[in-house]
């Protein structure tokens, strides 16, 4: 492990609390979004102790609804948007083109601190008894009728949103103007194209959630009337204005998941990437079409039916770039050499959930079916089979992937392994029965449902025991590791980015020299540097240790 | 990141710094296009359905400061215009003369606002604090800041509306929404324009700006400029609405 | 292609001059108009003109007619996505049958009931 690397290059608080250095941004927004996906697992737990029985268990309705409210709003604003971007982008994005930071180290330390007073606002809003809109803010319930914290809630979010929109900008013009001589577009590992698709909708799509919450908050604290009906307001234009960015919001938490995938598959099949260009095309494919769809969350809000016709054909046109990218992933991993690394176990779980859980969209992408599945557990077992199936799988996969690169150390194999199998398992035995009960009829957001529908919601929530400690396993063995692991070296796996040829950990200014890139992505054969020139079989070096 | 005068230690040269600098700032500009066209949306749409009481608010409108607000905009995009010219001709004295300009027209742009925000709460055309279209029509001695002959036609006008839309009152305060968000939020854009013109002069008036260096110039220009565009659509949209009755 | 080397266009003072006295000489065309009864159009010239207003602004104040492609590929897509708000939104509003008491034409066509073809 080198001497001095970035975590011991300065002490004290205040170096880290005013540190400009994007890797320890990156180590501050990781606890941020860990507490909060611990904060919104809690309501998680809540929702599914109370779902045991049909009467409802625990909690008034009223309660019930601030439950799933604040658990939409943790875990969407507060965890799945910033997590992989602001933690591993944060991280990754200069190291993998060449440069020494960010374009903007303060505007990215600014955005953990916008972050930040959001979540202090969204927090006061919890203890202050809580939302219980539903994470959608719909009106005018949540502008005139609602008895609980809307409005610090609405300003927590609002606020947040400027650090997806300082993060984006950022990321945007390090891609553009930051990489490294040799670094073309096409040399660039499909991380960053994931990740500049990802800023795309950032920046074109959060400013719009922005200004219809700044009306909403006016609306509730001065009685403006845009969404009030009975001032002649109209809901319908609150839920354009909020799903035309909610929706492209979805793509902020997966597309750089599938980042994410499109670095571990290549490394753990030791074998280029399938149709780079196509990937990398793809991402910002889902990046536009995902800005045309929006309305496919409203067929059942009285719009005509070419209108809705429409809509759906293109929601059924997002979905083939999402497919190509499968497609070449799988092909990858066709005549690989594969290793099941917990990175890989993580990518496997990915293909196979994100993949049940995108052509699910398409029932739901469907007039006919939507009419029937629309609000119901189909829907919710859905989103969660993308972002938590899907995007989570992506974010614990990276993790394990870069925690040598980001502590120098790592994590223990086996038990990381069996935390992934554990996950996987409580995953599907906690949503999977949520498509039978949405197709079924059981609605969602209620407190209660009928009693046939229980023998269902309870092998959901024993799933949802199993999924909190395979989550509650890599909290402690990660932390343990960063103190305690075996030391990793530079390239522990190997893989072929331009961030494996810094010691682990990096140095604060990450270069001693700039890089030259001659290279081309995910080149298992030509590497010399690293190591990898096909003579060699790397995987019969000992490259990481088991415990 | 350690800097070395101008540089910055994350860039390799100035001029990747001053690239840097121009990209972030134009998509800058990007989300804040997006963020007024979300309002833009709310009033195209409410403008559609309640024509009458839009009309209506309109034409309670102060167009003469309105007009004088987007001339004094338009000039101060001129003078900020000149002020990015000076600098990169190596004029300094001038650099400060216009920015000096510039921020001078944005306060002619401040007080001009404040009289109009002052006119509507006294004539309680504030949404939410009793709100009531008729109430200089209603109250003429209340209102004496408006001529006889304008209440006259004022009255008319309601009487009209009302006809053709029985909820007047409750629309226009939508309209009156429209107004306050929209030109609040261009009002406080502009605030921050200002703080970052002055920003700008102190650096000016200690020569910092030249010819190889003059990015915070050029950066704090493109701002500004947009600040006037918004402006520049929100006088038709916001003043001119049925003005041919 | 990190760091293009990229040779500043100086625009000159007549430049300007000449850009804002068109600025407002199309202020006070578009004051004039606004008093002539052009019915449904008032709004259309109203909006046209503020438009091309901003892009002398945009083109010869913001300087984007002598930046590079980027920027300009920048300036496009915010311009397109706005529009992709705007007009997609509408197009739900429009096609809405007897929407908020207002009715449009093409709502008599969208939303004749369930059955397009009855």
């Amino acid at each position: 492990m080198p001497t001095k690397h970035y975590l011991n290059a300065t002490y004290g608080i205040r170096s880290w609390l005013l540190t400009t250095d994007h890797k320890r941004i990156a180590l501050l927004y990781l606890i941020s979004v860990t507490f909060f996906f611990f904060i919104g697992g809690f309501f998680a737990m809540m929702i599914r102790l109370h779902l045991l029985t049909p009467s409802g268990l625990l909690l008034s309705a009223d309660t019930y609804n601030r439950m799933f409210t604040m658990h939409g709003v943790a875990m969407i604003f507060f965890f799945l948007i910033p997590s992989i971007p602001a933690v591993m982008g944060n991280f990754l994005i200069p190291l993998m083109v060449g440069a020494k930071d960010l374009a903007f180290p303060k505007i990215n330390l600014l955005s953990w601190y916008v972050y930040v007073v959001g979540a202090a606002f969204t927090l006061y809003s919890m203890i202050a008894g809580g939302l219980d809109t539903g994470w959608t803010f719909y009106t005018p319930l949540s502008t005139v009728y609602s008895n609980s914290a809307v409005a610090p809630a609405v300003i927590g979010v609002f606020i947040t949103g400027f650090s997806s929109i300082l993060t984006g900008l950022n990321f945007l013009v390090t891609i553009h103007t930051m990489r490294a001589p040799g670094m073309t577009w096409f040399r660039l590992p499909l991380f960053v194209w994931a990740h500049y698709a990802t800023s795309v909708v950032m920046i074109l799509g959060t400013p719009v959630v922005a200004i219809t919450l700044a009306l909403a908050g006016m609306e509730r604290l001065f009685g403006l009337g845009f969404f009030n009906p009975a001032m002649g307001g109209d809901p319908i234009l609150f839920q354009h204005l909020f799903w035309f960015y909610s929706h492209p919001a979805v793509y902020i938490m997966i597309l750089p998941s599938m980042g994410v995938i499109s670095e571990l598959i290549p490394t753990f099949a030791r074998k280029q990437l399938f149709g780079y260009h196509f990937v990398a095309a793809a991402s910002l494919a889902i990046a536009v079409i995902g800005f045309l769809v929006w309305t496919h969350h409203m067929f059942l809000t009285g719009q005509s039916t070419y209108a809705a016709l429409a809509f759906s054909f293109l929601t059924f046109l997002v979905a083939i770039p999402s497919a190509v990218k499968v497609f070449n992933w799988t092909a990858t991993l066709y005549g690989g050499s594969i290793s099941f690394d917990t990175p890989m176990l993580y990518a496997f779980g990915f293909l196979g959930l994100f993949l049940i859980g995108g052509l699910t969209g398409l029932f739901l992408g469907c007039l006919g079916t939507d009419i029937h599945i629309h609000d119901t557990y189909f829907v919710v077992a859905h989103f969660h089979y993308i972002m938590v199936g899907g995007a989570i799988m992506g974010y614990l996969g990276g993790l394990h992937f870069w925690w040598p690169k980001i502590t120098g150390r790592m994590y223990p194999e086996w038990l990381a392994r069996g935390a992934a199998v554990i996950l996987f398992v409580g995953f599907n035995l906690t949503f999977f029965p949520q498509f039978l009960l949405g197709y079924l009829g059981m609605p969602r957001r209620y407190h209660v449902y009928p009693p046939e529908f229980q023998v269902y919601n309870v092998m959901s929530t024993a799933g949802a025991s199993i999924l909190a400690i395979g989550y509650l396993l890599p909290l402690i063995y990660l932390t343990w590791s960063a103190f305690y692991g075996r030391v990793a070296g530079p390239n522990p796996w190997p893989s072929t980015g331009l961030e494996w040829k810094t010691p682990s950990p990096p140095p604060t200014e990450n270069f001693e020299t700039t890089p030259v890139v001659t290279w081309e992505p995910y080149d298992f054969h030509h590497r010399p540097d690293l190591g990898l020139d096909g003579s060699v079989n790397p995987s019969l070096a000992p490259a990481h240790g088991d415990d | 990141m350690h800097r070395t005068e101008e540089l910055y230690g994350q860039f390799r040269t100035l001029e990747q710094q001053k690239d840097s600098a121009s990209l972030g700032m134009w998509i800058f500009l990007v989300t804040e296009v997006m963020f007024f066209g979300g309002i833009m949306l709310a009033y195209a749409i409410n403008r559609h359905t309640y024509f009458h009481a839009f009309a209506m608010g309109s034409n309670t409108l102060d167009l003469k400061l309105g007009g004088i607000n987007t001339v004094v905009l338009l000039a101060s995009s001129f003078t900020m215009a000149m002020a990015v010219w000076s600098s990169q001709v190596g004029k300094k004295p001038l650099i400060s003369v216009f920015l000096t300009l510039t921020i001078i027209l944005g306060f002619v742009f401040f007080g001009v606002k404040y009289i109009e925000y002052a006119q509507k709460f006294h004539h309680r055309l504030v949404p939410g604090r009793n709100f009531d279209i008729t109430y200089c029509v209603n109250n003429p001695s209340n209102c004496e800041d408006v001529k006889p002959e304008e209440l006259a036609v004022e009255r008319k006008e309601i009487a009209e509306a009302q006809a053709a839309d029985p909820d007047l009152n409750s629309h226009a305060q939508l309209y009156y929404s429209a107004y306050f968000g929209m030109t609040g939020l261009h009002a406080l854009h502009m605030v921050i324009g200002a703080g970052l013109l002055l920003w700008l002069l102190r650096q000016s008036f200690a020569g910092r700006f030249t010819p190889q260096w003059n990015t915070p110039v050029d950066i704090v220009g493109l701002y500004w400029h947009f600040v006037d565009i918004v402006w520049i659509y929100l006088f038709p949209l916001l003043y001119l609405i049925d003005r041919h009755k | 292609m990190s760091e293009q080397v990229h040779t500043e266009h100086i625009v000159q003072p007549r430049t300007y001059l000449a850009i804002i006295l068109t600025l407002l000489t199309l202020t006070g065309l578009t004051v004039y108009a606004a008093y002539i009864n052009l019915g449904k159009f008032n709004i259309v010239v109203a909006l046209a003109i503020a438009t091309l207003k901003a892009t002398l602004v945009v083109l010869f104040f913001m300087h984007a007619k002598y930046t590079q492609r980027r920027t300009q590929l920048v300036i496009i897509a915010g311009i397109f996505w706005l529009a992709i708000l705007l007009f997609m939104t509408l197009s739900d509003y429009v096609s809405r049958i007897d929407y908020r008491g207002v009715r449009s034409p093409i709502s008599r066509v969208t939303s004749r009931g369930t059955c397009p073809f009855s």
